[in-house]
């Protein structure tokens, strides 16, 4: 009960505080909750657009809570993330003829592939030579970053365009939005999301490997007695979240844009650690989480329009009040002891 | 009739309680001045809340404190520094690199102009050694100089700040029988010259050697004060224990099998070490199925480095030459999982570090490194029914307590942690066992039970390894002695052929 009761309560003072901020800036905050509200939920575009935004926020929240499960911090979903969408748009693009059902899948594995190997690097250093997985992955956001650039501006760049993407996709690999949606660009990556959501759930605590991951993650000292082979078992698992990370370019290639475009990501990867955060590193919190933070994008959009005082970067200010109340373990505790001194 | 002196310290009905736990429940503690008093208690008795609580480190839920019959609210643990009161933790607070003089300074600098005054520092401190009589090396880094004179220089930590009531936490956990030795007789003189002492500690055969009175505590209370003349360490340990105890195992002789469960041939472990030691070098030995061989020695002369390359050869950071054979195999180069999957049970030599996942529950603890054997886990699943039923039972047999598989085993208290280790280790019949300080921060009655199963084990025709600081429990249990001494062995021991004094010789070096 406790488990849920502090990250909801958490969303609920966010909340509270970022309406308080409007009403400073000289909004009415209940106008501006209806605005949001409707900006997010209030149409099957709008849904589905939120949805949009969600999905790559669960993969990458997901990629840094298995991390996490590890005892692993991971900096590097934007790297990750970057290198499969980079993977399965110059899948498209050269081998272009590839037809539906294959062409998807092959991209999807891909992405999946160059994730993964972005994220074994920094496992594998970690596990052989202990350096640091954080200056590790922060780097390789680096060098995946200017990889990217290099690739799409040199190797693949789309002759059409004026803007730094690839080439398109052959035709066979997008993934169809769901009519369903008015024309929000959701297709199957999102299903696909909860269905990795529920398989992250099974893997770490329905198997020998998880339970090895989360052995690893609480006491590797205690791991390692115990026979597990405690490096395999951190590369494993962040080659894992490098997989998952990966996955965002199946929702960002396949299902929505068909090419590579330099800078898509608004910092899906950061974002992770915050929907990881909030959803307390469980499948079930990580989906909640990205929704949340998808509606908040997603409705923060209509007040550029509808509001006088404030604009779309309040969704980021909603973000960061969140985030510092679900931090604030200090309030939490204190809450908790005054109730128990009563 | 006249009224009694008062106490160097007294405790009236302290009580503190922390979440749902009584940790202290009307304790009463009366300490004459001039006298030295043993705290004896099981692990979670309430020993260090009391001495927490007349220190000032905590703050009583009710309750009275009297020093020298002055009644006392600490307001910070200095106010109780600065009425005499001190402390030597068992874990000691130095600073390696600093020189004894400046680490007996550190905090209470004299100082003139800015500047430290070391000679005025220097000349108080040559008369408290030549009352005291506690030589001391002023100008050596401490982390060079023994654990007994690194003790010693708490000690005049203490005595530079003018306390004269002294409590010494588990003081001879770290040191030598002759170290003890030594130390027992500085607190005796410190005594006669006026001081007060309290001595905690779970060593019913010191408190038996230097203690005038003794005061035992058992779940939070106090259940009995004795004078120490009067009383003798059986009565002590059902104090203690709330039941009758067997405090010395009888153990019939091991009928050792042919064969080897394990051997280490010239092991060496090269790097640097505290003090410049060795830290394992031509180490061999030999454990046969159905024998108990005990490796003696003071902690820190290579015990941990000697079970790392037991267990992890294969790591360079545990073994830079030699050879392991166990259970009939070469596993020199074996995984670590792989070892222990041929039969061997490990008690890890800190079970909070090693042997544990203390926020996980029971049941997890219980599957740690049975998570890809049958019957808990098939085609790489977990079977969590197989997993329940298994701990369930093997809970009950060990009388882990509360048997709640759900509850974070960091909840239990350390006895029953190291139970519910040996209900792991030992679900399946292991053909070697290697267990390190098995009986460290264990209460009476899990001692007991503890060496009950090693000596079943051995007598079911495991070898088994026991590596242990205790000198009583190694000449108890083991078959064959080996003294371990900065990372060499430098005697070996057949069962009664050694005395317990001359032991403790080796252990100390001579």
């Amino acid at each position: 009960m406790k488990r849920l009761l502090q990250p909801l309560l958490s969303v609920l003072l966010g909340l509270a505080l970022g309406l308080g901020v409007t009403a400073l800036a000289g909004e009415n905050p209940w106008t501006v909750l209806k605005i949001l509200a409707s900006g997010a939920f209030g149409t099957g575009y709008d849904f589905g657009m939120t949805l949009f935004y969600a999905t790559p926020l669960v993969f990458t929240g997901l990629s840094v809570a298995v991390a996490f499960h590890a005892g692993l911090f991971n900096i590097g979903a934007e790297g990750q993330l970057t290198m499969g969408a980079l993977a399965a748009a110059a899948t498209g693009a050269i081998l272009f003829r590839v037809a539906s059902p294959w062409a998807p899948l092959l991209a999807g594995v891909a992405a999946v592939l160059a994730g993964t190997l972005w994220g074994a690097i920094p496992g594998w250093l970690r596990a052989r030579r202990g350096s640091h997985e954080v200056i590790n992955t922060i780097m390789l956001n680096f060098i995946a970053a200017g990889l990217a650039n290099y690739v799409t501006l040199y190797l693949l760049k789309n002759p059409e365009s004026q803007n730094p993407e690839t080439r398109a996709v052959g035709d066979g690999y997008l993934l169809a939005p769901f009519s369903w949606l008015g024309g929000a660009p959701v297709g199957w990556a999102t299903p696909l999301a909860l269905v990795t959501a529920a398989g992250v759930g099974v893997l770490l605590w329905r198997t020998s490997l998880g339970f090895e991951i989360r052995a690893v993650g609480q006491n590797e000292a205690a791991a390692r007695a115990a026979g597990i082979a405690t490096g395999r078992v951190q590369l494993l698992a962040f080659a894992l979240a490098g997989g998952l990370a990966g996955l965002v370019g199946v929702a960002e290639v396949l299902g929505n844009v068909g090419r590579f475009r330099v800078g898509f990501s608004p910092e899906y990867g950061f974002l992770g650690i915050a929907v990881a955060l909030l959803g307390r590193n469980r499948p079930g919190g990580i989906l909640a989480a990205a929704l949340l933070f998808g509606a908040l994008h997603k409705g923060a959009t209509s007040l550029d329009m509808e509001t006088e005082h404030v604009t779309r970067e309040l969704s980021l200010v909603f973000q960061a009040l969140i985030i510092l109340s679900v931090s604030a373990d200090g309030l939490w505790s204190w809450l908790h002891r005054r109730r128990s001194s009563c | 009739m006249a009224a009694a002196p008062p106490a160097a310290v007294e405790l009236r009905a302290l009580s503190k309680r922390f979440g749902g736990v009584l940790a202290n429940a009307d304790v009463h503690l009366r300490v004459a001045a001039g006298t030295i008093h043993g705290i004896v208690g099981e692990n979670g008795a309430g020993k260090s809340t009391a001495m927490k609580l007349l220190l000032g480190l905590l703050r009583p839920d009710s309750g009275e404190i009297f020093v020298h019959g002055q009644p006392c609210i600490w307001a910070s643990p200095a106010a109780a520094m600065a009425r005499g009161l001190g402390m030597v933790h068992q874990h000691f607070m130095l600073a390696g690199a600093y020189s004894a003089l400046d680490n007996i300074l550190l905090g209470a600098e004299p100082v003139r102009g800015g500047m430290i005054n070391r000679r005025q520092a220097r000349t108080r401190l040559e008369l408290l050694r030549q009352q005291y009589g506690l030589p001391v090396d002023w100008d050596s880094p401490v982390e060079r100089l023994p654990v007994g004179v690194q003790q010693r220089i708490e000690i005049l930590k203490l005595l530079y700040r003018d306390a004269n009531i002294l409590i010494l936490d588990e003081p001879t956990a770290v040191l030598t029988p002759r170290e003890t030795a030594e130390l027992f007789a500085n607190l005796r003189r410190l005594r006669n010259e006026g001081k007060t002492i309290l001595l905690i500690t779970h060593k019913l055969k010191e408190v038996m050697a230097i203690t005038d009175q003794v005061t035992v505590f058992r779940a939070g209370r106090v259940t009995g004060e004795r004078v120490t003349a009067n009383t003798n360490p059986t009565e002590l340990a059902r104090l203690m224990v709330g039941r009758d105890v067997v405090l010395n195992l009888a153990v019939a002789p091991a009928k050792p099998q042919v064969g080897v469960a394990l051997e280490a041939a010239d092991l060496h472990l090269a790097g640097p070490a505290v003090g410049g030691r060795t830290r394992l070098a031509q180490v061999s030995l030999q454990v046969r199925p159905g024998e108990i061989v005990g490796i003696a020695g003071v902690e820190g002369n290579g015990q941990s480095e000697l079970l790392q390359a037991l267990l992890h050869p294969r790591d360079p950071r545990c073994r830079t030459s030699g050879t392991v054979r166990c259970l009939g195999q070469d596993v020199t180069h074996w995984e670590a999982g792989r070892i222990r999957e041929l039969g061997v049970a490990l008690v890890p030599e800190d079970r909070h570090r090693e042997g544990l996942l203390l926020e996980r529950p029971l049941r997890e603890n219980f599957l740690l490194g049975w998570q890809r054997r049958s019957p808990f886990s098939r085609g790489g699943f977990l079977r969590p029914s197989a997993l329940t039923s298994a701990a369930a039972a093997a809970v009950e047999e060990y009388d882990v307590r509360p048997a709640d598989l759900g509850l974070a085993v960091g909840r239990l208290s350390g006895g029953n942690q190291q139970k519910l280790i040996f209900a792991r280790e030992f679900q399946e019949r292991p053909r070697l066992v290697i267990a390190a300080q098995p009986t460290r921060g264990v209460d009476v009655g899990a001692i007991e039970f503890i060496h009950r199963r090693l000596v079943r084990a051995r007598d079911e025709g495991a070898g088994v390894l026991l590596v242990s600081f205790e000198i009583e429990e190694i000449l108890a249990l083991a078959d064959r002695i080996l003294v371990l001494y900065e990372g060499r062995i430098t005697a070996e021991f057949a069962r009664g052929e050694v005395s317990e004094a001359e032991l403790g010789l080796k252990m100390g070096g001579s």
